[in-house]
């Protein structure tokens, strides 16, 4: 599949199945570091895109993601939704006019949409944050980009490494959050808005793939 | 014209009841809560928050008081969404939500603008470690001696009386070596029945501020 709005639109859908389906676990994740409310939060966010994604006239790919961004700021109610929703609204901007993306644009995306959320945020890498695995994912998009590789195998190669870092956040110190709180007990534990990160950049390959 | 606050808390509870405490200190005070979910649930609404900036805005400007993480980061992102003219009288204090939120109400209510109003909540964060040198008098002023006659000693609601008088005059006022303008530093004294309170006032009414914050005191804030 083209990186159109199509695949735009197949994403999100895609995005809000798999947020649904791990909520619980995004929310056990939350619950000893953090509010415990991760999961029910996320869910309740995407959820909301649905009928509004029904009611958006055909558009471009940067329509959806700033539809996503307005519902995730409006409706998540935790930390998550200004996070996410600035990376949508930032990747959105980074890609406006083009009704296909091609792989430099894939890596503006992804770059735009970490930079709102450190913009937002200000948390660095190594500090058991979404950033963890955001980083990995934009850097792992550049590199294929630069090796020549195609556009799924740039989605791949992102979300592969998003995975990886949200791997590695569990034996990190927080340094943001309600689990900066925790010190040394929250090692042992992952982040979950790393492993939210992982899920959606995951689902922005499976749907290109399908 | 005045400067209106808004109090952004994950619990509605929270923020209805800063808003209720700094009401009775600040009665005539804008001061818009915005706790909590839309359903009432913990968490923070942008909508809240961008209807309670629109509320609490008359001109003059708006100061955030925010608790935890993301009602921090959902009021950045609402301020975000501001119109630029807007948006340059609206400020996010860096300051503990209660403390900060009562001085920003005194200090709204004596006619403060939006950056004395700002100063005034992020005194706040340093009244532990104030240093009474820094608003020493000089020779040139003027100064009375007088005993604290209240039960309860100087606390918030006669402290705030204190401040809104102090803030009528021009004349710059300490008491026991503070900013009598300042409540937070003023709760800070820690002034109990029968402390002795020095006040310094320099400046063109200092006679007038004088009398006026000494019978204030002598007459027990009308509560003693």
């Amino acid at each position: 599949m083209g990186l159109t709005s199509e695949w735009a639109r197949a994403w999100v859908i895609e995005s809000v199945r798999v947020i649904a389906e791990n909520r619980v676990e995004l929310t056990a994740l939350d619950r000893p570091i953090g509010d415990g409310d991760h999961g029910e939060n996320m869910n309740r966010g995407f959820t909301a895109v649905m009928p509004k994604l029904d009611d958006l006239a055909d558009g471009t790919p940067a329509d959806v993601f700033k539809l996503v961004a307005m519902t995730l700021i409006s409706t998540v109610g935790g930390a998550a939704g200004p996070l996410y929703g600035t990376a949508y609204l930032k990747a959105a901007g980074a890609v406006a006019g083009r009704d296909e993306l091609d792989g430099e644009a894939l890596v503006a995306l992804y770059t735009a949409a970490r930079d709102g959320i450190v913009l937002r945020g200000k948390a660095q890498v190594g500090e058991k944050t979404m950033i963890d695995a955001w980083t990995p994912a934009v850097d792992a998009a550049a590199e294929a980009h630069a090796a020549g590789k195609s556009e799924l195998e740039i989605l791949l190669a992102a979300a592969k490494a998003a995975e990886n870092g949200a791997v590695a956040t569990e034996p990190l110190i927080a340094r943001k959050g309600r689990a900066s709180y925790l010190g040394e007990r929250a090692i042992g534990h992952r982040d979950p808005g790393a492993q939210s990160t992982a899920l959606l950049l995951r689902a922005a390959a499976d749907v290109a793939d399908g | 014209m005045s400067v209106g606050l808004v109090i952004v808390s994950h619990s509605d509870k929270i923020a209805v009841g800063i808003g209720e405490l700094a009401g009775q200190m600040a009665p005539t005070t804008r001061v818009l809560p915005a706790g909590g979910l839309d359903d009432g649930a913990l968490g923070t609404s942008f909508e809240k928050i961008t209807q309670a900036i629109a509320d609490a805005d008359d001109g003059a400007g708006v100061v955030l008081l925010c608790d935890l993480g993301s009602a921090i980061l959902t009021a950045e992102t609402a301020l975000d969404f501001l119109e630029d003219d807007q948006r340059a009288r609206v400020a996010i204090a860096d300051a503990p939500i209660v403390e900060g939120a009562v001085a920003a109400a005194v200090a709204a209510e004596t006619g403060g603008d939006l950056a004395a109003v700002v100063t005034a909540a992020e005194s706040a964060n340093r009244t532990g470690t104030q240093e009474p040198s820094e608003s020493a008098a000089s020779a040139e002023a003027l100064t009375a001696r007088t005993t604290l006659v209240n039960k309860d000693g100087l606390h918030a609601r006669p402290a705030a009386d204190f401040v809104k008088r102090a803030s009528e005059f021009e004349a710059a006022v300490t008491v026991n070596g503070v900013d009598a303008k300042s409540l937070l530093r003023i709760m800070s004294l820690g002034l109990g029945v029968g402390s002795e309170i020095t006040l310094t006032a320099e400046g063109p009414d200092a006679q007038a501020a004088l009398d006026a914050l000494v019978g204030l005191i002598e007459a027990g804030f009308g509560e003693a």
